[in-house]
C-alpha cells in the first residue's frame, strides 16, 4: 500500500519527461472529448442566439421567477473557482507541500470556472448589448453605475478575481514554461519563449519569483473570501425571505470550497488515469484532498443547519414559511436530494477504504457536485416561488433554453480545460522537484533524527514523516 | 477627457446624488383606494393598458405569468371554512384589490438596480428609466409586491398589428424586449399638467393631474393627488384615515379603531404611497 506522498527517488529528467509527454500527441480519446465539448457549447450558443433574438421569454421565466438557473449556475461556477485558491494560496502559506503536484490544474480550474461563471450574468441580462453599463467607465454625461447595488460589487469582485487568479496561474507557471521552451520546437517554442519572460533560473530570478508568488498568495486569500461573500450579498442584501440571511457569506464561502474540492477530486482522477500521472498524483495525496473535502463538507453542513435554526428561531413568519416551503413545496424533492448529496454523501469520505478506491471517489465527487449545484438552485428558486405576496405565489420549471445554456457551460469549461492540458504543463514540474528534493534530504532516517525536534520521541520506521501534511 | 474632468465629474456625482431618496420633495403623489367602492370591473386596468401602451401578450403567455398588467385586479375569496358552506361562499363573491406600483418612499427596488435605472424623483415617484435598464431583473426580485413587469418578448408586432399602432399613446414610449416596466402614476400626465400650469403661470392645483385608473373608475374608488397639497382630495382622505407616510404601523391597527386606512405590507418599512380603505362587510 502506498504511504508516501511521492517517491523520493524520481529522477529530475523523468519528471520533465512525464509532464512534457502529457502535453503532446493527443490520442483519439482527447479529440472525442474536444468534439463532445464543442457540441455542448454549440447547444448553448444556439440557445443564446435564439434568446438574444426573441427575448427572455422562451427560458420560461415569469414575474415572480425573474432569476432561475442562470443565477444558480453562476453561483455554482464562482464557487468552483475557490478551491484553486485554497490549494495554491492557503496551502502554500501554511506549508502543506502535498499540494505541489496537484495545484496547477486546480488553479487552471479556478480561472476557467471564473471565465464560465462570468458568462452567466451577461447571458441572463435582458439587454445583453448594454452590459458594459455596469462598469464605471468615464462618460461625458456623468452617468455612473449604482454603487449601492450588489450586482455592481459582483462586477468588481469577479473581474478582480479573474485577473488576479489568471496572473497567479501564469506567474506560478513561468519556471515550467522555461522548461517547455527548452524542449519545444516550432510554434510551441515561439509561444513559450514569449511566455517564459526570459527565465534563466538564476538566483536573482528565483528570489524575486518567490517573493511575488508569496505576495500574490497573500493577496488572493482575502480576495477569494470576499468574492463569494459579495456573491452571497446578491441574496443576503435583498429583503426576500429565504435570501435575507446573515449567515450567507460564510455559508457561500464554505459551499464554494466544498464544490471546488469535489471538482478537484474529479479532475485529479481523470488526469491521473489519462495522463498516467500515478507517480505524481498519488493515492496519499488524493486521501489528503478527500480529508480536506470532508472537513469542509462538515463545515458546510453545520452552516446549513445554522441557517435553518436561525430562520426557525428568528420568528419571522414569512421566512419561516419560506423555509417550510423549501422542505414541503413543489421543489421539495430537489431539496431533499440536495440535503442527501451535500450532508449524507460526504460521510463516504470518512472511510479510508473508499478514499483509496478511485472509481468510488470519482462517482462520489460527482454526487457532491450535483448536490452543490442543487443547493444553489434551491437558494434561488423556492424563495421566488413563495415570498411575501401570496397573489404572486407561483411554481415555474425552467425552459429548454435555460437547460441548454447550463449544459453548454460545462462543455465550455471542459473545452478550456482540454486546451489547457495540451498547451500548458498540468503538473508543476519545478515544484514536484522541490518536493522530491525536500523528501530526499529531510525525510531520510538520519536527517529526520537531525532535523525533527520530536524525531527522537517516536519510533522511527521506514515511513517518511508527514511534515506539513 | 482629462483626469481633471473625470474627478470633477465624480465629485459632482457624489454631491448631487442623494443616497436613499432623501429629497426635498416638490410633490408627493399618492393614491387613496376605497375597496368598499371597488366593484372589480377592471376599467382601471383597461384604461391603464390604453394610456401606457401596455402590450397584450395573449392568453398563453399571461397564463405563464408573463403578462404586462401594470394595474392588476386581484380577487380574493373568503375561504368556506371561515363561516358558511360552499354555496354561500360563492354568493358572497370575491373581494377585489387593485394593485399597482406602490411608489414606496423607501423602495426596495431602487438600491439594487446595478445601473440606477430606477430611482426616486423629487415628485415622490419611483421612476423607471427604460433607456437605462439593462434587464438584470433584480428590482423585481426585491419587490415584495411583485409589481414590476418584464418585457420577455418584443411585443410591438403582435400586440399592435397595423393599424392598431395608430392608437398608441404618443406621450410615452413603447418598450422593447429586455426592459423592466411598471406603473408610473401616469408620469406623462403629471408632466403635461405641470407644463400646462406653468404656461398659465400658476401653481399646480388638485385635479390638474388625474391618472388613467382614477379617471376611468366608475365608482370613483381611486383618488389621485398630492400629499403635500393639504387641500387635495387624496390628502384629505389620508388625513381622515389618520394614515401617515413614514411609520410602519397605522392607527387602524390599534385596538378598537374604526379607521379603515392601511398600506399593503407596510410592516416591511417600504413606506408605500398607496393607501387602501379596508372593505367592510356584514358578518
Amino acid at each position: 500500500m502506498h504511504t508516501k506522498d511521492i517517491n523520493e527517488n524520481i529522477a529530475w529528467a523523468k519528471i520533465n519527461e512525464d509532464v512534457l509527454r502529457s502535453m503532446e500527441n493527443p490520442r483519439v480519446g482527447y479529440w472525442v472529448a474536444v468534439a463532445a465539448c464543442i457540441l455542448m457549447v454549440s447547444c448553448a450558443v444556439l440557445a443564446e442566439i435564439y434568446q438574444y433574438q426573441v427575448g427572455m421569454g422562451p427560458s420560461n421565466l415569469n414575474w415572480p421567477h425573474m432569476w432561475d438557473l442562470y443565477i444558480a449556475t453562476f453561483v455554482f461556477w464562482i464557487g468552483m473557482s475557490h478551491s484553486g485558491t485554497l490549494l495554491s494560496a492557503i496551502l502554500h502559506i501554511i506549508g502543506a507541500d502535498w499540494r505541489k503536484p496537484i495545484y496547477r490544474f486546480a488553479e487552471a480550474m479556478t480561472t476557467f470556472s471564473l471565465l464560465t461563471a462570468g458568462l452567466f450574468p451577461i447571458i441572463h441580462l435582458g439587454r445583453v448589448w448594454n452590459m458594459y453599463w455596469v462598469l464605471p467607465y468615464v462618460s461625458d454625461r456623468g452617468i455612473w453605475p449604482n454603487f449601492r447595488s450588489p450586482l455592481i460589487w459582483d462586477a468588481f469582485a469577479i473581474t478582480t478575481y479573474l485577473t488576479s487568479s489568471a496572473m497567479f496561474l501564469f506567474i506560478g507557471m513561468i519556471p515550467d514554461l522555461a522548461i517547455c521552451r527548452d524542449n519545444a520546437r516550432g510554434w510551441r517554442q515561439k509561444l513559450y519563449t514569449v511566455l517564459s519572460l526570459g527565465w534563466q533560473g538564476d538566483d536573482r530570478q528565483w528570489r524575486h519569483f518567490r517573493r511575488i508568488y508569496l505576495l500574490m498568495a497573500c493577496f488572493l486569500i482575502p480576495l477569494a473570501v470576499s468574492v463569494h461573500s459579495i456573491v452571497s450579498a446578491d441574496f443576503a442584501m435583498s429583503i426576500m425571505p429565504g435570501w435575507h440571511i446573515t449567515s450567507f457569506p460564510p455559508y457561500f464561502v464554505a459551499g464554494a470550497l466544498y464544490s471546488g474540492c469535489a471538482a478537484i477530486i474529479t479532475l485529479f482522477i481523470i488526469l491521473r488515469y489519462f495522463f498516467r500521472f500515478e507517480e505524481y498524483m498519488t493515492i496519499p495525496i488524493l486521501e489528503k484532498t478527500c480529508k480536506l473535502t470532508f472537513a469542509i463538507a462538515m463545515v458546510w453542513s453545520y452552516l446549513t443547519l445554522v441557517e435553518f435554526a436561525s430562520v426557525w428561531y428568528g420568528h419571522d413568519m414569512a421566512s419561516k414559511e419560506a423555509l417550510i416551503a423549501r422542505f414541503t413545496g413543489a421543489y421539495a424533492p430537489f431539496f431533499w436530494v440536495m440535503l442527501f448529496c451535500g450532508i449524507v454523501a460526504p460521510f463516504g469520505l470518512a472511510f479510508e477504504r473508499m478514499r483509496r478506491h478511485l472509481p468510488t471517489m470519482f462517482v462520489l465527487s460527482l454526487i457532491l457536485n450535483v448536490g452543490m449545484w442543487l443547493e444553489r438552485w434551491m437558494i434561488v428558486t423556492p424563495t421566488l416561488e413563495s415570498s411575501y405576496y401570496p397573489f404572486a405565489f407561483d411554481t415555474m420549471w425552467p425552459g429548454i433554453v435555460q437547460w441548454a445554456i447550463v449544459f453548454g457551460s460545462f462543455g465550455w469549461f471542459g473545452l478550456l480545460f482540454l486546451i489547457f492540458v495540451k498547451v500548458f504543463p498540468s503538473v508543476s514540474m519545478y515544484e514536484v522537484k522541490e518536493m522530491v528534493f525536500h523528501r530526499r534530504h529531510y525525510h531520510s532516517e538520519e536527517q529526520a533524527v537531525k532535523f525533527h525536534r520530536r524525531a527522537t520521541d517516536r519510533q522511527l520506521t521506514d515511513q517518511p514523516g508527514t511534515e506539513g501534511a | 477627457m482629462s483626469l481633471k474632468n473625470v474627478l470633477e465629474n465624480w465629485s459632482d456625482y457624489r454631491k448631487t446624488h442623494e443616497q436613499g431618496g432623501h429629497h426635498e420633495y416638490e410633490h408627493m403623489w399618492t393614491l387613496a383606494i376605497d375597496l368598499n367602492k371597488c366593484t372589480g370591473c377592471n376599467a382601471c386596468s383597461v384604461a391603464c393598458y390604453a394610456e401606457n401602451n401596455l402590450a397584450t401578450v395573449g392568453k398563453e403567455k399571461l397564463h405563464k405569468g408573463q403578462g404586462m398588467h401594470w394595474l392588476r385586479m386581484e380577487r380574493y375569496w373568503d375561504e368556506p371554512q371561515m363561516g358558511g358552506d360552499d354555496a354561500e361562499y360563492h354568493e358572497r363573491g370575491a373581494s377585489f384589490l387593485p394593485m399597482m406600483c406602490q411608489h414606496c418612499n423607501a423602495a426596495t427596488c431602487e438600491p439594487v438596480c446595478p445601473v440606477a435605472a430606477t430611482y426616486h424623483t423629487p415628485d415622490g415617484l419611483n421612476a423607471q428609466v427604460y433607456n437605462r435598464c439593462i434587464g438584470s431583473r433584480y428590482c423585481s426580485n426585491n419587490c415584495p409586491y411583485r409589481l414590476r413587469y418584464f418585457n420577455f418578448y418584443s411585443y410591438y408586432d403582435t400586440s399592435w398589428p397595423e393599424p392598431l399602432n395608430q392608437q398608441l399613446n404618443p406621450d410615452i414610449s413603447v418598450r422593447d424586449k429586455g426592459v423592466m416596466e411598471k406603473c408610473t402614476f401616469c408620469v406623462q400626465r403629471i408632466r403635461t399638467g405641470k407644463d400646462q400650469a406653468a404656461s398659465e403661470g400658476r401653481e399646480l392645483r388638485d385635479g390638474d393631474v388625474v391618472t388613467a385608473c382614477a379617471q376611468s373608475c366608475p365608482t370613483q374608488a381611486i383618488v389621485f393627488g398630492d400629499m403635500l397639497d393639504e387641500e387635495s382630495e387624496a390628502a384629505k382622505l389620508w388625513a381622515k384615515q389618520q394614515v401617515e407616510l413614514g411609520p410602519y404601523e397605522q392607527k387602524k391597527d390599534k385596538e378598537g379603531s374604526e379607521l379603515r386606512g392601511y398600506r399593503v405590507l407596510e410592516a416591511l418599512n417600504t413606506d408605500p404611497c398607496v393607501m387602501y380603505l379596508d372593505r367592510v362587510r356584514e358578518a
